[in-house]
């Protein structure tokens, strides 16, 4: 080991303790210089945002990645911005700049609501909206929350830019339908949403979900304009219900609309029964809150 | 052969420079390489907090960062709080409040509550609790862990000392 030196070179620690698999490390500047080199690593290589998800797995030994291609050198890519009618955020956006930000609460409060439950405060200053969707965690709270806000992640790589919704982003669990040697650089979401609340049960602070339900309407003249509604940890992947969706889609909010569309989640889940919780306990807790969301949203004052 | 990178960090103000394989945790780098002990590792799973530092001033579980993620970047760990003549209002907190037992998560707790409280003078209890949230603590049950931030926003304010114990930048 190294004797610490306060002014000098200190030479190389060798037997200090390793937890990742040995790998080649490229830290790219431009994200054209980024996506030559996943063009070039292809399979062998993994993109590094947060870090968050990628390096407790790589200490495992769950993913030993030959090459590393981290992108927090990259400048600009930490945006959090409104252009061309969407809400746009960059691959290095931190969850915690999106908590803090007042243009993401105005938009879509239901991002706002949501990212506080993801992780914990210190886990939350480097992990990020675009690594989470990317790491399709079927327990992720972000892709949930990207299917109630029709949100769609932007690819790049050297063969130019595709945008991808993510229904087709994610694919299953720890999959989605990225190119090997595609990056993705911005998820973005349309328009607005004037309310969003995102209900999450916890055994504690920075676990997944028990249940997640998140909701997100548009709510003009009275009447529904957009109704997104997704579930966490109660399915095999995030679930988009549409059928509850439909049930206040275009019309007034009231208590026969409320009721179908709680009835409907929650007969799309399939939770099951586990440490966390029993089965009808799980499917019991998305109804109840997507009564609430939706009584709040309608001015009902919850029961 | 592995695989060897230079590395220049400033750690506390003072630049370091090593060769280390990017596969060596940045909590590895601060401990074994730099000879600061003062940052812990509890769990090494991203989830007790007692490895947090700052990073360019941001509060970063260093168990889950490489040490070649911290080149050209600026580290402060519990080593670069106040002076042994000299604490911190943190590091004063903790002694007056009786913020700590066994003191293992103590470092982590403190670098979570310095950064905290330069962002947040003023907190309430609640704000607290909140950010301290990723820090897990053994021992205390957090009430005192608590109330010693309490203590240090208040020195702050009497004092005009940052959390960190340097005169503030103006
Ligand atoms: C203690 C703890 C608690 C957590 N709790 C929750 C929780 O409650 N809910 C939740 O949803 N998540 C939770 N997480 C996960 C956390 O939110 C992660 O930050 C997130 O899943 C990954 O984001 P990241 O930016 O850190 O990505 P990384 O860890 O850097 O990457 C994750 C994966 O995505 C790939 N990837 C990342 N960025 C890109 C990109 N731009 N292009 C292509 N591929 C990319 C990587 O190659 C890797 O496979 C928790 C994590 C911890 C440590
Ligand atoms: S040792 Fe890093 S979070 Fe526990
Ligand atoms: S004082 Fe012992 S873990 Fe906190």
């Amino acid at each position: 080991m190294a004797a610490p030196n306060r002014s000098g070179t200190l030479t190389a620690a060798k037997e200090v303790r390793l937890y990742p698999s040995r790998f080649h490390y490229e830290a790219p500047r431009t994200i054209d210089e980024a996506c030559q080199m996943m063009a070039y690593y292809r399979d062998d290589a993994k993109v590094l945002s947060g870090g968050m998800s990628l390096i407790p797995l790589m200490k495992l030994r769950f993913a030993s990645p030959g090459t590393i291609v981290d992108i927090n050198n990259i400048e600009g890519l930490d945006y959090i911005e409104e252009a061309g009618g969407y809400l746009r955020i960059g691959a290095l956006a931190r969850n915690r700049a999106i908590v803090r930000s007042d243009l993401v609460r105005s938009r879509h409060p239901l991002m706002s609501s949501a990212c506080p439950t993801i992780s914990d405060p210190v886990v939350r200053n480097r992990g990020t909206l675009v690594g989470n969707c990317c790491h399709s965690d079927p327990q992720g709270d972000w892709v949930s929350v990207m299917m109630c806000l029709g949100g769609e992640i932007v690819a790049r790589s050297v063969d130019g830019e595709r945008v991808i919704p993510i229904e087709q982003f994610t694919t299953g669990p720890f999959s989605n339908s990225l190119q090997s040697h595609e990056i993705a650089v911005e998820a973005r979401i349309p328009g607005s949403t004037n309310y969003g609340e995102y209900h999450k049960i916890e055994r504690k602070v920075g676990d997944f979900a028990t249940v997640a339900v998140g909701v997100a309407l548009n709510i003009a003249g009275g009447s529904v304009s957009h109704c997104g509604i997704a579930l966490t940890g109660v399915a095999p992947s995030n679930l988009k219900c549409y059928d509850a969706e439909r049930a206040v889609m275009g019309g007034t909010l009231n208590e026969g609309t409320i009721e179908a569309a709680a009835r409907a989640a929650s007969a799309a889940a399939s939770p099951r029964s586990d440490h966390r919780g029993s089965e009808e306990y799980k499917r019991t807790m998305v109804e109840v809150f997507v009564r609430r969301s939706l009584r709040a949203a309608a001015g009902i004052r919850a029961a | 052969m592995p695989e060897f990178r230079n590395v220049v960090v400033t750690v506390n103000e003072e630049p370091r420079e090593a060769e280390i394989e990017p596969r060596l945790l940045l909590v590895h780098f601060l401990r074994e390489v730099c000879g600061l002990t003062g940052t812990h590792f509890g769990c090494d799973t991203t989830s007790c907090g007692c490895c947090t530092v700052l990073f360019d001033g941001v509060p970063v579980k260093s168990c889950t960062v490489l040490g070649v993620q911290a080149d050209g970047h600026e580290i402060i760990t519990v080593e670069g709080l106040g002076s042994p003549s000299e604490l911190s209002p943190v590091q004063e907190g903790f002694h007056e409040e009786h913020g700590l037992q066994c003191g293992f998560c103590t470092p982590g707790m403190m670098m979570t509550a310095t950064a905290f409280l330069d962002e947040n003078p003023n907190p309430t209890e609640e704000e607290i609790r909140w950010a301290l949230s990723g820090n897990n603590c053994r021992c205390t049950g957090y009430v005192n862990i608590v109330k010693a931030v309490k203590w240090a926003a208040k020195k702050m304010a009497t004092s005009g000392v940052s959390a960190r114990g340097a005169a503030p930048i103006r």
